[in-house]
């Protein structure tokens, strides 16, 4: 009954590693089988996020009607019909609803406590929360997003080549992990402050507007910053947001492409890096203070 | 409190080997007084009033291994407090403490991986999902290997007989079994420390007898080293032979359940029941404080007395029957609760040191 007899002790980091993974892929079983719990309400949700590019077809519909060229900023009105689309893909990968309110949540109610007495990772856990609550929601997404995308493809240019497409898919999983770490981070303020609702709200409204989720980031491009020469997009290129939405649809699109493409995915796969680091340092820091005025 | 003159009745469980050593432990809290009214609400906004509240107080404690103790208190002792420091949530203000050879609060997983922490109603359990899951879950967690998750899994679960609740959603369970499956789920690595705050809360008495019996049985076969926080004596009478009250943060006792009755009472209860409604004035003559109900006499005898003056009693008035016991160990509390801390400082009791 001593430990020493019951717990086989991992020796090389290689077999703790593997110990590490069984544990996140039983997580990640569970929380898919508690995201089947209520597939119902899921699917409804799903399905109502299909809506607003409703709206924003008939919006961009009318301003082109309104303009005499047919192109503003370089985007036709199928150009931004189908970015519209691919920015969906992106937020499809790279959204986290509910992510930092559930951190703050679990913070103030103390149910954080569970992932302080057991042995283990908080964050990993989120992560596969998170995996799961995306896989169920693709399940669903699928079909109507395929049917959206057949009946909107005389928007959309050709089919790019495979390097085109390995580089989107790369984004896109970039974008999954980048979003993923802002948020978990953004929750982790719940150490800090008792609400974070309005710090979420603010960061909503940063992103939307930064991450080329409201319009095509290049439209910024004209839009001088006062300083040498800069613009606001070559600003925003640094920002982590645009990795969120804007760059992956502009990936597909075409409009970055050779030494430029290899540039952003680097600064996005840094972004990520950062993010990763901060989520640490903020679970750190914040159980440290948790444990010292809390609890 | 746990010094050499103060016998450790269950020397019988006991390996002599200690556990858990607390040193001075303190812990202090700033809260924020919000005082009533919107413009104290507003001018609150620029001067906060804070105080300290000392939550412990310098707490003394060594628990051997195998013991079985009940922390006794009311709302609001620190006995909460207490569990999670012991536990690693929180951190000491002042004070040393080791559990398994290791300081709690650096949460190391090897430390995490031998103890356990039921806390009252605060779930391990997924609430849309089986127990089964959850303990699948515990199995990876925990690391352990399947025949042993099995073996562990089953016995517990029929000695609680909750087999059939174990492909029930835990939301859809009441209040009792959600409770046992939670300590199924706190005892599948068989943790060598066990810490329980308030684990019958809110239970119907049957619940409450079946969860005892089943604590009991499985410290013993383990020879666990359990702490339970508790503001119901039955907890205490049922499981416990090492008693720790505290009120204020201050531990005022750490003994026997036996002996708190002889240092704390200086008197035995006397019930006479007589053939009939006796005349006060006659049981005022004798001299004891007494409460008469009928034709019954409940007498608080002097216990180095009884011996002389019985049987002078029970020859004079037509007693039916006669039964003398100890002041109830409820009784007993409360009253140490009331006198809260300054009891604490008389010397005789386990006041911190």
């Amino acid at each position: 009954m001593t430990s020493a007899a019951s717990d086989p002790a991992p020796s090389g980091f290689l077999a703790r590693r593997r110990l590490g993974l069984r544990v996140w892929w039983t997580m990640l079983v569970i929380c898919l089988e508690e995201r089947l719990v209520y597939r119902g309400d899921f699917v409804l949700g799903t399905l109502m996020r299909f809506l607003p590019i409703v709206t924003q077809v008939f919006l961009w519909t009318a301003v082109f009607g309104a303009t005499s060229s047919g192109s503003i900023a370089g985007y036709s009105r199928n150009d931004i019909v189908a970015y519209y689309l691919l920015t969906m893909v992106s937020r499809a990968f790279s959204s986290m609803p509910g992510l930092a309110s559930g951190i703050a949540r679990s913070i103030r109610d103390g149910s954080i406590k569970k992932y302080l007495v057991q042995p283990v990772d908080y964050v990993g856990y989120l992560l596969a929360a998170r995996i799961a609550h995306k896989l169920v929601y693709y399940a669903v997404a699928t079909l109507p997003f395929a049917g959206v995308f057949l009946f909107c493809r005389d928007y959309f240019p050709p089919i790019p080549d495979w390097t085109t497409l390995g580089a989107f898919t790369l984004s896109l999983v970039l974008s999954f992990l980048l979003g993923f770490f802002m948020e978990a981070t953004l929750g982790m303020l719940g150490f800090w402050f008792l609400e974070v609702s309005s710090i979420v709200f603010a960061y909503m409204l940063v992103q939307y507007m930064l991450s080329g989720h409201m319009f095509p980031l290049d439209m910024l491009r004209d839009i001088p910053t006062g300083v040498a020469g800069v613009s606001v997009a070559d600003v925003v290129r640094f920002l982590p947001f645009e990795y969120t939405a804007y760059f992956p649809a502009a990936v597909w699109l075409g409009k970055v492409q050779g030494a430029e493409l290899v540039r952003s995915l680097v600064v996005e796969a840094a972004w990520v890096g950062v993010m990763i680091v901060a989520c640490r340092i903020a679970w750190w820091r914040g159980t440290r203070r948790y444990s010292a005025f809390g609890g | 409190m746990h010094n050499s003159s103060q016998p450790r009745t269950n020397a019988s469980s006991a390996t002599g080997e200690p556990v858990i050593e607390v040193r001075g432990l303190a812990k202090e809290y700033r809260v924020f007084d919000k005082p009533e009214g919107l413009l104290a609400s507003v001018t609150g906004l620029f001067n906060r009033k804070s105080r300290v509240v000392e939550a412990l107080r310098g707490v003394n404690l060594q628990v051997e291994k195998g013991e079985f103790v009940a922390m006794l208190g009311p709302n609001g002792a620190g006995k909460t407090t207490f569990l999670k420091l012991l536990s690693g949530i929180i951190t000491p203000t002042r004070g040393a403490a080791t559990v398994l050879g290791s300081v709690p609060w650096e949460r190391t997983d090897d430390f995490r991986r031998r103890f356990a922490l039921v806390m009252g109603q605060r779930n391990q359990l997924w609430w849309d999902l089986p127990a089964a899951e959850s303990f699948r879950l515990h199995k990876e967690i925990y690391r352990i290997d399947t025949p042993r998750f099995e073996r562990t899994r089953d016995e517990l679960v029929d000695l609680l007989d909750v087999r059939k609740l174990l492909l029930r959603p835990v939301r859809d369970l009441s209040l009792g079994e959600r409770m046992k499956l939670e300590l199924v789920a706190a005892l599948l690595h068989e943790p060598e420390v066990l810490f329980l705050d308030e684990p019958t809360i809110g239970l119907d008495v049957v619940a409450q007898h079946s969860l005892h019996r089943f604590l009991a049985h499985v410290q013993a076969e383990r020879q666990m080293t359990v702490i339970l926080t508790t503001h119901y004596m039955k907890d205490v009478a049922a499981l416990c032979k090492r008693l720790v009250v505290v009120t204020e943060g201050s531990i005022l006792y750490d003994g026997s359940l036996e002996q708190i009755v002889d240092r704390f009472t200086s008197h035995k209860i006397v019930t006479l029941d007589l053939d009939a409604p006796p005349d006060p004035a006659a049981i005022d003559r004798l001299g004891f404080p007494c409460e008469i109900r009928g034709p019954q006499v409940i007498l608080r005898i002097d216990r180095t007395r009884i011996a002389d003056v019985l049987p002078g009693i029970l020859r004079g008035q037509g007693v039916r029957d006669v039964s003398v016991e100890d002041v109830p160990l409820e009784e007993i509390v409360a009253e140490m609760f009331r006198s809260g801390s300054t009891a604490g400082t008389d010397g005789a009791t386990g006041a911190p040191r």
